[in-house]
């Protein structure tokens, strides 16, 4: 499947992607990481040529939580529990990579020293993969329990969704809150009903990828710890998408981006920065691909 | 001009030192003088305070720690202006008041040439923005962000034997559905009006540092009883106002989602009440905290209304115990209490406590605690900003 990932959309150039795709068919959109905002797509509408179709994804999760009561107290005990994961796993993280910025900085022999950082990075490693484990069987459990495919109005919302995108000549999905994004891309089961070219920007282009990883360094209290936060469609593999790389990352701190660099691989980091088109073919990426390097560099793939 | 690294830097002089070069220093050029500079005049790091009028003395009084308390200002010869240079800190943000001696007698006012005032429960004062310092922006009323509603009611306490007024504080967009932590804010009517606490929270909400938050407003009755180690407030706030809010709000109800917060005295009261309930709060938000101990002897100098803060804070350092998850505790650089503070952190973290500690070149002020709202509550209960990318 092709897909296009694109920078954040200040400045437009959706519009120049979507010229390229087949003419009059119509384009579906996601916009539910907008949340209450997801109708608000007039602008949207006007670069893809008014041909776009709002899947509404948002407005059909507050129509199932609505009718089916049952569906949604199951759904909120889940949240609350993978809270409660995420928090544990942060204090985890917290002590986990601290440590790893402590060998990082120490003085003495350098290949001693490597050796070490590599054990305390596969530690990170061993603690992403099992937070994402422990958050994929609560969402196990959840499914097995619910079986939202069972559930009437959930499986009418997902025809609806499987109708638009069986016509469509392509999906967009745009950015805004990318866990709210995740959850009804999952629910609706996006991912099973996809047949033509999708093109994502900022939190979009994160929900394609295999996993979710957090990453904010100019929090109001700091840099926080870049964070695996849920599974993805993985649509797109082996990529840690970084929308507004250079506004929410450290990147001139080549030690820890280095560390970042190294934790995900050999998943690569690629920057997703205005102006930014990446067309993603079997797998395959363009040479251009901005990606961080071992040592904490930016550099591009061919570069690399 | 000097030397810096092996390299010349040419310094200009001081406005002052230019005035006091110039031959006779009329009052027309002190005019002049002052209509063009904003008082006190702030160079680089030195700060030049100025005083005009008849006077026998002017003194700067001020509660910067580390400074004498009083200190003279010099009169430009022939002339009624007074001056002071003062070297402060980047950063650094100043109360002080002028001591006016004149005839034997003196007064203490604001300085009558600079416009920047600080509020307070005991009045206001004069306030000096050394170099570097700014107003952050999110502690003024911002029209993108939407209002949060405040609402009071009374509690009728049986544990304090009043009626206890609250402010209570919904978050713009409040819906019954959601599930929100609880703020307990201690001198609740002070920190909305000295500390701007709801317009902090509406920025700080909409600009999505902080998570949407309940936060209740309380105030004392006789503040230096109840807020110093009070069993009947402890009592109050966990037994009575809790559960009053949990049962008729949409709160998350666990100690994760519990915070109390509170300055000086309130701070005081804060580590009080979690220390009776140990369970119940998450986290505490400490500002300047009042806490006075002793390490031998009683000699607190407190006065008689930090006995009981003194044994409280005598008896928990002797034996630190966890009371909460995580502590945000800040402390002025400028104040007195800075060395307690200080103190108190490798305590907490003994106890087994996560403490993030912030100092800021500030005093004992309603403004300093209001500045350092962001990065603590942003601590605590931080927003969804890592969730967004637009």
């Amino acid at each position: 499947m092709r897909v296009t990932l694109l920078g954040p959309q200040r400045r437009p150039t959706i519009d120049t992607v979507a010229a390229s795709l087949p003419p009059r068919e119509p384009i579906a959109t996601i916009t539910a990481g907008w949340q209450e905002r997801e109708g608000d797509d007039a602008e949207l509408a006007k670069l893809l040529g008014s041909r776009d179709v709002n899947l509404l994804l948002h407005q059909r999760w507050l129509d199932v939580a609505e009718r089916d009561p049952q569906y949604a107290a199951g759904e909120r005990t889940a949240g609350e529990i993978i809270d409660e994961l995420q928090a544990l796993y942060l204090l985890r993280l917290d002590h986990t990579l601290q440590a790893v910025y402590e060998v990082q900085r120490r003085s003495g022999s350098d290949r001693l020293r490597a050796s070490v950082l590599a054990e305390s990075l596969a530690a990170v490693q061993e603690l992403d993969a099992a937070h994402l484990h422990r958050v994929s069987q609560v969402r196990l459990e959840f499914y097995a329990r619910l079986r939202p495919h069972d559930r009437p109005v959930i499986a009418e919302h997902r025809a609806e969704v499987a109708q638009v995108l069986a016509g469509a000549a392509a999906l967009v999905v745009a950015g805004g809150h990318v866990g709210v994004l995740t959850d009804v891309l999952h629910l609706f089961n996006v991912a099973a009903a996809l047949r033509s070219p999708v093109i994502a920007w900022s939190a979009g282009a994160m929900a394609l990828a295999e996993r979710i990883v957090l990453f904010h360094d100019r929090s109001a209290h700091g840099p926080g710890h870049p964070e695996v936060y849920t599974s993805g469609l993985s649509l797109v593999r082996g990529m840690v998408p970084l929308p507004h790389a250079r506004a929410r990352l450290l990147l001139d701190d080549a030690p820890r981006m280095a560390v970042f660099a190294r934790r995900f691989a050999p998943a690569r980091c690629v920057l997703l920065e205005n102006g930014t088109r990446l067309d993603i073919d079997d797998g395959n990426w363009p040479p251009a691909t901005r990606v961080l390097t071992e040592d904490g560099h930016v550099t591009t793939l061919e570069a690399a | 001009m000097t030397t810096v690294g092996g390299q010349t830097v040419v310094r200009r002089k001081l406005a002052i030192n230019r005035l006091r070069e110039r031959r006779p220093v009329e009052p027309a050029v002190i005019d002049r003088f002052l209509a063009r500079h904003e008082v006190p005049i702030v160079e680089g790091a030195r700060c030049t305070f100025l005083f005009r009028g008849a006077a026998g003395e002017v003194h700067l009084v001020h509660q910067i720690f580390g400074l004498p308390g009083r200190i003279p200002l010099r009169q430009v010869p022939g002339t009624d202006l007074w001056y002071l240079v003062l070297e402060l800190p980047d950063r650094s943000r100043v109360e002080y008041q002028l001591e006016v001696s004149r005839d034997g007698r003196s007064e203490r006012i604001n300085d009558p040439l600079n416009p920047h005032l600080a509020h307070s429960p005991l009045g206001s004062s004069s306030v000096c923005f050394a170099h570097g310092y700014e107003v952050p922006e999110w502690t003024k009323p911002d029209p993108d962000s939407r209002p949060g509603s405040l609402t009071e009611f009374t509690v009728a306490s049986r544990a304090l034997r009043r009626d206890a007024k609250v402010t209570l504080y919904l978050p713009a967009r409040f819906r019954r559905a959601a599930r929100y932590p609880l703020l307990i804010v201690h001198d609740g009517s002070d920190y909305l009006r000295y500390a701007a606490a709801s317009t902090v929270l509406d920025n700080l909400i909409h600009r999505l540092d902080v998570a949407e938050i309940v936060a209740a407003f309380v105030d004392p009755g006789d503040r230096l009883t109840e807020y110093a180690n009070s069993a009947a407030h402890a009592r109050y706030l966990t037994a009575e106002l809790v559960p009053r809010l949990e049962a008729e709000f949409p709160l998350a109800g666990t100690p994760a989602a519990r915070c109390l917060m509170g300055a000086s005295f309130g701070a005081v009261a804060s580590l009080a009440t979690a220390y009776r309930y140990p369970d119940v709060y998450g986290s505490l938000l400490l500002q300047s905290g009042s806490f006075v101990f002793t390490d031998i002897g009683n000699d607190h100098r407190g006065g008689p209304a930090f006995e009981p803060v003194v044994r409280f804070v005598n008896r928990y350092r002797a034996g630190p115990r966890r009371v909460a998850d995580r502590l945000f505790v800040s402390c002025g650089v400028y104040e007195p209490l800075i060395i307690r503070n200080r103190s108190m952190v490798p305590t907490f973290e003994s106890a087994g406590m996560t403490v993030r500690y912030v100092e800021a070149r500030d005093g004992h002020s309603w403004e300093n605690w209001r500045d350092r709202l962001r990065e603590g509550l942003s601590w605590i209960f931080p927003g969804p900003q890592k969730f967004f990318y637009e």
